[in-house]
């Protein structure tokens, strides 16, 4: 039996040690907003913060995860969809077919909470998620924009 | 907390947030008189396409499929544009194709590829929102006894300006919903439009931001078993036998069983065991006759077909080239080749399923919702009538998903061995990557004659390699000729100008383009761009390798053959100007390449401008793109596509190849199938350029410009021209 804090609440969840946070989120706990893309630590679908830090489910087992640690997904990054982030990801219509687009977010909102005012080069390295549709110039342009910084490849 | 009670939270929340009106029962309306209850809808509807409730929400039907390509919105648009509708109360829903069959078709074609979505059903589409209010204004001409002609509809507002009364769409739909259709209604004059051509933001942007959009692979049904599929590695090959007793026991796991004859799957209560134990599961595959297929082999048979004369079609001549090439002052000669490439849609292949022995029913991502219905029905071994689909929004589509029901065969399969029981079937990364429908391979060996001044006066362009119908869709093949092989170089037609939406757009007095069929055991596919993307690497590379050869400049040399094609031009020339052609480049950027292609109707140009580092390091600078795709139903929408088209169209340029060995598909997952990254992406500027006056496709015309704008850039950068796909491994590193 594992305890996790899973978007501020205690949960406990009856899996095999070695099952990857991602599938213990989707499966048993019921966040499917944390998609699978690639199961290897690849895509980035996955991206979840793990205090803070974006951190990608699939790659951990659940078992290396303690009670202490908070988890959050993109269900519980904010509870309106208040997020800056989100809210610049709205304005300015980022998604296409969306199934990155949880990752995306997760992984930009760590990014600004870490650097408040992120350099393209920063935006660069930070974001390495897939997105097959193709929607980083938009990524780039809403991360500038939840962040109040200027865009040098716009 | 309580594990349970937060599942059936988020599983009624989630599909009621997100899915509107439709139904989600194991109970599915079988019954042919739907007229006024599809779909869920507890408003009656006042046609198929349209339905408003009595708070005026505005319910439009979709039966193309969105797949992040903005259709949807763009559908919706033509709609609400002629309802005269507030756009603000716009939702919409997809019809199941199993109402379409119980309706005989009234939503007409389901299928979302080619980008075809918006144009070849914008008519029908329109004269439904349009016969929607012409009904609503007849609806409240009866009730007020005034004369239809005089009541005006605008912004879900029914006015009648001489006694002064007015109502809302949701006033007077139940009225309406009675009426009989009228016939003929008069579409409105493209100058009039409001909605149509204009920016409007999706309509599915806000679930997409906070997870609560619920795909295929998310759908939880009650007493919901999951399914790990592996089927042969190698092509053609089948299942011998499998060890079902060793994994028997492993927790969760229900079912062994295969499925078809090359297939095998696991199910359990939660995904991640069946595949544990899926992959604990000793299976013995019988490889078939292919087990010895080769990259080197496929390459051998394609490399043959370039000057080969056996199996080879023609499929566009003009003059004689090859007297003109033998009598040319010059000839240039070129071998281009592109390989093999997979969709890879970030959601994996998923379908679930529940049989029982009287019907069947789906919930699927699918660009083919009538194909996803014949292929459960024929799994099934029931009527169509006695199944049906449920659309999910699909996490990418490039063509795997029209076409290609596998993934809804194998879960029909595999529920119709747990009758009465919904099972999930989840694709791994490792089966999507190998049992594709690959972008096919084919190489290209142009040879081009010029005269003494430098103009191309012939050419000989030959295609070698696979036909994507001669394996999905033999029926469509011409007297043996794949016709989908030559799009983008196929004969224009003099008199219709837009008659043939790929047809080549130069202008070559002596032209011989044909192929050497060959078709290698590796299933091909249409690929987002399909053919197109070959072809214009080989043509629009060629042009520059021609340009060069007669010192001539490569947009010079370009236009003078598009004398009769002047949107082609524009495009060109669009791009061109945009980026100062010609004059001096920008701080860093060492070469400039251009590309124009025609294809799906729209005529698409790209500028790249790269530099290459002492030591090989390719870096993309800037992408100037143009678009004409006649009408532009959401130019916001358009600039999304072209964007994404660059990181499609240059991922696949750069990094990624499916290399074959042992018959079987080599690369597994992203590590070695690697896709453009935001770091690689340059710059975009997009100029959509809709000169009216027809309707073209945007999905994937601009894929094709991509890779050989930055080819021919990075010839002019460093002056070595790469000839083969992907650009990674060669002299340049990426
Ligand atoms: S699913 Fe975790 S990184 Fe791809
Ligand atoms: S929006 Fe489709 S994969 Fe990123």
């Amino acid at each position: 039996m594992a305890q996790l804090n899973v978007n501020g609440k205690m949960v406990q969840v009856d899996v095999d040690p070695s099952t990857p946070l991602l599938w213990v989120l989707r499966e048993q706990l019921d966040l499917p907003g944390t998609k699978y893309g690639c199961g290897i630590a690849a895509c980035g679908a996955c991206t979840i913060h793990i205090d803070g830090r974006a951190t990608r489910a699939c790659g951990i087992a659940v078992s290396s995860v303690t009670a202490q640690q908070k988890i959050v997904t993109i269900e519980g990054l904010s509870p309106d969809s208040s997020h800056p982030v989100q809210k610049a990801w709205l304005a300015m219509d980022v998604p296409q077919c969306g199934y990155c687009q949880s990752g995306m977010i997760m992984t930009a909102a760590a990014l600004l909470a870490e650097k408040p005012k992120p350099t393209d080069a920063d935006i660069d390295s930070a974001m390495a998620n897939i997105c097959r549709c193709g929607t980083f110039v938009r990524v780039r342009a809403a991360i500038h924009s939840a962040a109040g910084t200027s865009n040098s490849k716009g | 907390m309580n594990t349970h009670e937060i599942s059936r939270r988020s599983f009624v929340g989630g599909i009621t947030a997100t899915a509107g009106g439709m139904t989600f029962g194991f109970h599915i309306p079988f019954d042919a008189n739907l007229a006024h209850a599809a779909a869920g809808a507890a408003t009656p509807e006042i046609n198929a396409w349209v339905v408003v409730k009595p708070d005026d929400t505005v319910v439009i039907r979709i039966a193309r499929s969105e797949m992040g390509q903005g259709t949807l919105t763009g559908l919706a648009q033509l709609v609400a544009e002629e309802l005269e509708c507030d756009w603000s109360k716009v939702t919409t829903e997809y019809p199941t194709p199993g109402q379409n069959l119980a309706r005989n078709r009234v939503w007409k074609d389901f299928g979302t590829g080619g980008s075809r979505g918006i144009r070849t059903s914008h008519d029908y589409v329109r004269m439904g929102g349009a016969t929607a209010r012409e009904m609503l204004k007849l609806a409240a001409a009866a009730e007020w006894k005034v004369p239809a002609g005089e009541i005006v509809a605008a912004q879900s507002i029914l006015a009648h300006k001489a006694s002064g009364r007015s109502a809302s769409f949701g006033q007077m739909a139940a009225a309406a919903a009675s009426i009989e259709q009228p016939k003929g209604v008069a579409l409105k004059d493209p100058k009039d439009w409001k909605i149509i051509g204009k920016p409007m933001p999706r309509l599915d942007t806000a679930d997409k931001t906070n997870g609560k959009l619920v795909y295929g692979i998310d759908l939880k049904l009650p007493g919901m078993l999951n399914a790990a599929i592996r089927a042969c590695p190698t092509f053609g090959g089948s299942v011998t036998s499998f060890d079902a007793a060793k994994v028997k026991a492993m927790p969760g796991v229900k079912h062994v069983v295969q499925v078809g004859d090359n297939a095998v799957a696991v199910v359990a209560d939660t995904w991640w065991r069946a595949k544990m134990a899926l992959d604990a599961l000793p299976i013995t595959w019988a490889p078939g006759p292919n087990k010895d297929l080769s990259s080197a082999a496929i390459k051998a048979v394609l490399t043959e077909g370039l000057t080969s004369e056996k199996d080879v079609f023609i499929g566009n001549s003009s003059g004689d080239a090859k007297t003109a090439l033998s009598g040319a002052a010059k000839t240039v000669e070129a071998v281009y080749s592109v390989p093999y490439q997979n969709h890879a849609t970030l959601e994996p292949m998923n379908a679930t399923a529940v049989w029982t022995a009287d019907k069947c029913e789906v919930w699927c991502p699918t660009q083919n919702g009538e194909g996803s219905l014949a292929a459960a029905a024929k799994a099934a071994g029931h009527a169509q009538n006695k199944c049906d689909v449920h659309k999910f929004p699909i996490g990418g589509g490039f063509g795997r998903r029209g076409s290609f029901q596998d993934y809804v065969t194998q879960a029909v399969l595999i529920a119709k061995q747990v009758p009465g029981v919904p099972v999930k079937l989840i694709w791994s990364r490792e089966e999507d990557m190998t049992q594709g429908h690959y972008h096919p391979v084919t190489m290209g060996r142009m040879v081009g004659g010029l005269d003494d001044k430098g103009n191309l006066t012939g050419l000989h362009m030959r295609i070698s390699g696979q036909s994507i119908l001669s394996v999905v869709r033999p029926e469509g093949l011409q007297n043996g000729k794949d016709p989908v092989v030559f799009q983008g170089v196929a004969p224009d037609d003099p008199v219709k100008p837009t008659a043939n939406e790929h047809a080549l757009c130069y202008s070559i007095p002596n032209l011989l383009i044909d192929h050497a069929m060959r078709n290698p055991a590796v299933p091909p596919g249409f690929w987002r761009g399909v053919n197109v993307n070959q072809n214009a690497v080989y043509v629009e590379c060629f042009m520059d390798e021609l340009a060069k050869a007669a010192g001539r400049d490569a947009l010079e040399f370009r236009l003078a053959l598009l004398g009769n094609q002047p949107k082609a031009a524009a495009v060109l020339k669009a791009v061109a100007e945009q980026a100062n052609w010609g004059k001096p480049m920008p701080d860093g950027v060492q070469g400039r390449g251009l590309a124009m292609m025609r294809s799906f109707g729209s005529y698409t140009a790209a500028l790249a401008e790269v530099s290459v580092s002492a030591d090989g390091k390719l870096k993309l600078h800037r992408i100037v793109a143009a678009t004409d795709s006649g009408y532009a139903v959401n130019p916001t929408q358009i600039a999304m596509q072209v964007e994404g088209s660059f990181v499609y169209g240059l991922g696949a340029a750069l990094h990624q190849e499916i290399t074959i060995k042992n018959g079987g598909v080599v690369e597994t997952n992203f590590d070695t199938y690697p896709t453009l990254k935001l770091s690689e992406m340059p710059k975009v500027e997009t100029i959509v350029m809709p000169s009216g006056g027809w309707w073209g496709g945007v999905g994937e015309p601009t894929i094709a410009v991509a890779a050989p704008a930055v080819l021919n850039a990075i010839a002019a950068a460093t002056g070595q021209r790469i000839r083969s796909l992907p650009i990674k491994d060669q002299r340049i590193r990426v």
